[in-house]
């Protein structure tokens, strides 16, 4: 209960236990993937064989450390550019959509809103099913009516983009949005009066007040991608990004490379956090 | 005729990108899921109307218990989900103070920035016959042998309350910081039992967080593929790895959209209900 109402030792010690274990279950299994990368072992488990680095930066036949296996280095590249790509056009279409959204007043707009937030209840495999249909459908159209063999729209590098970005456009749009809400018009008001033309108002008060939005949402943005499995697994061709890489060695048994990989993984995004951390920071100043 | 001329231009160019958007990822794509399901295949490219592939699921037994395992275990999770969440989020939002607080809320949101992945490997390194566990319990003498912790039902579920802790948390801390502390202050003076205190005045005020807390959670469980597919082995028997199995493996498409129809019906069907009950909206409940 809250501290002002008396209550017994007994019960008060109980309940830090508790907290505490909680953050115990939340922790353990990430301290133990880093901690079991830096085993001097051929598998992730006990007993502990003293520190090493092989996992990271060996090249030899029993130990290749990750930097230089090269299915895992050319996935960790392409999951880096899809989700860069994903992070840009989710940002662009969510400025859009929120300006729309705060600024326009229209028939059918509590519809289009419902709709956009559609993506988020509709679970990452049926999204990714519906797409890789939709777009099959599409392609054999293309092939048997016009002989056309469009190999974009197979699985692949661009239906991962858009599936992706199809849901992680709408949480930028929510983040952006929020954020459009809060702006003074007046300053807008403002600068028109003072003769700005409708792109300057936009170019130099509107998005410089987004920015923080923007940059926040980006970040978050980039990690959802880069993360993402669900959808990205179905809709994965033969150059697979790296969630996809990682799960497929995991169901053929784990080696410390794996640890050391997830360790990496965990360092980027916990750097992501510390600086999306800043980033707010400075927006409250 | 539509003058397209300055603040009417502006809106349009703005609304084009989402209506390209949710109609060519979602309402489309949506739409032709809904048509493949709805198909029977005669022979190459020909295709007639027919129900084949629902009437398939509700003949199969495989089919339709897993869907209902499925249904059964996700609100099952959600439920011990909150059960767990909600002293924690108590905690940090009305025990803890100052630094701490805003440490343990920041705790709580780094499972977020860690892939699902990532968290579900740790879970097998733990867990497994030659895991973490397991070689303690042969070290501290508790058990004889190795022991296998993982493939079970209590494991995915404990790996599916994991995935979705945060989700539950986070709405929880946000709802509960808002409450005055004197209404609880006022009725424990007025006499009430600890009991009364949480059934009258923090449930009810806690209610839009829970909510929220619960549909989140539920649609990401009864969506989840890798935690069950990882963590329960071959015989997890999660519908979504049935759609996967279905769409990737078999190539049986016209089955696949069907069990996808299915799944986002009984999805919405549940959220639904759980709206109904509580008087919240949809917008309310997923924007927030």
């Amino acid at each position: 209960m809250i501290p002002s109402i008396p209550q017994s030792q007994a019960f008060k010690k109980t309940y830090s236990v508790y907290v505490g274990l909680f953050f115990l279950f939340l922790l353990a299994p990430l301290i133990v993937v880093a901690v079991f990368s830096l085993n001097d072992s051929l598998f992730p488990s006990l007993p502990w064989e003293g520190f090493t680095l092989d996992w990271y930066f060996e090249d030899s036949k029993e130990r290749r450390g990750l930097f230089h296996d090269r299915a895992i280095v050319d996935s960790i590249g392409t999951s880096l550019v899809i989700a860069v790509c994903v992070a840009v056009m989710s940002i662009s279409v969510a400025v859009s959509n929120a300006l729309l959204f705060e600024r326009y007043h229209f028939r059918g707009k509590s519809v289009l809103y419902s709709l956009m937030l559609l993506p988020l209840v509709i679970p990452g495999v049926i999204l990714g099913i519906s797409i890789l249909s939709f777009s099959s459908g599409i392609a054999n159209n293309l092939e048997d009516n016009y002989g056309m063999d469009l190999e974009l729209l197979r699985p692949g590098f661009l239906l991962i983009v858009l599936g992706q970005f199809a849901f992680i456009s709408t949480m930028a749009t929510l983040v952006i949005s929020a954020r459009l809400r809060k702006f003074d018009i007046q300053l807008e008001e403002a600068a028109l009066n003072l003769g700005a033309s409708r792109f300057d108002v936009f170019r130099t008060i509107t998005l410089p007040w987004l920015k923080p939005a923007i940059m926040g949402s980006a970040i978050v943005a980039f990690l959802m991608s880069f993360e993402n499995f669900n959808t990205t697994l179905i809709l994965a061709g033969s150059d697979s990004p790296l969630t996809i890489t990682l799960f497929d060695r995991m169901r053929e048994g784990s080696t410390p490379v794996l640890n050391a990989v997830s360790t990496l993984l965990m360092l980027g995004s916990g750097a992501l956090a510390l600086f999306s951390l800043f980033v707010q920071r400075k927006k409250e100043q | 005729m539509l003058k397209l001329t300055g603040k009417n231009l502006s809106f349009y160019l703005l609304l084009m990108p989402l209506l390209l958007t949710l109609g060519l990822l979602i309402v489309l794509p949506q739409l032709d899921m809904l048509g493949v399901s709805l198909r029977e295949r005669i022979s190459y490219g020909e295709y007639k109307f027919s129900f084949l592939h629902y009437t398939e699921f509700f003949t199969e037994p495989l089919y339709w218990n897993t869907f209902l395992r499925t249904a059964v275990m996700s609100i099952m999770a959600t439920l011990l989900t909150l059960l767990i969440a909600f002293p924690i989020a108590w905690y940090i939002a009305k025990v803890a103070q100052g630094k701490n607080k805003k440490l343990l809320f920041l705790a709580c949101l780094i499972p977020f920035w860690v892939s699902e992945l990532v968290r579900t490997y740790g879970w097998m390194i733990l867990l497994r016959e030659s895991g973490i566990i397991s070689g303690f319990l042969q070290w501290s003498g508790l058990s004889s042998g190795p022991v296998e912790l993982l493939y079970n039902d209590i494991t995915v579920m404990t790996g599916l309350i994991y995935a979705s802790m945060l989700f539950m948390v986070v709405p929880l801390v946000s709802t509960l910081e808002g409450m005055d502390d004197s209404l609880v202050e006022a009725a424990y003076d007025l006499g009430a039992s600890t009991f009364t205190v949480i059934r009258s005045i923090i449930l009810p005020y806690a209610m839009p967080g829970v909510i929220s807390g619960c549909i989140v959670v539920f649609m990401l469980t009864l969506g989840n593929y890798l935690t069950p597919t990882l963590l329960g082995g071959k015989h997890s028997l999660w519908f979504t790895e049935q759609i996967f199995t279905q769409f990737i493996t078999r190539f049986n498409w016209e089955q696949g959209a069907a069990f996808g129809v299915l799944l986002l019906t009984l999805s919405s069907l549940l959220v639904w209900t759980g709206l109904k009950l509580s008087g919240q909206s949809f917008k309310q409940a997923v924007a927030s």
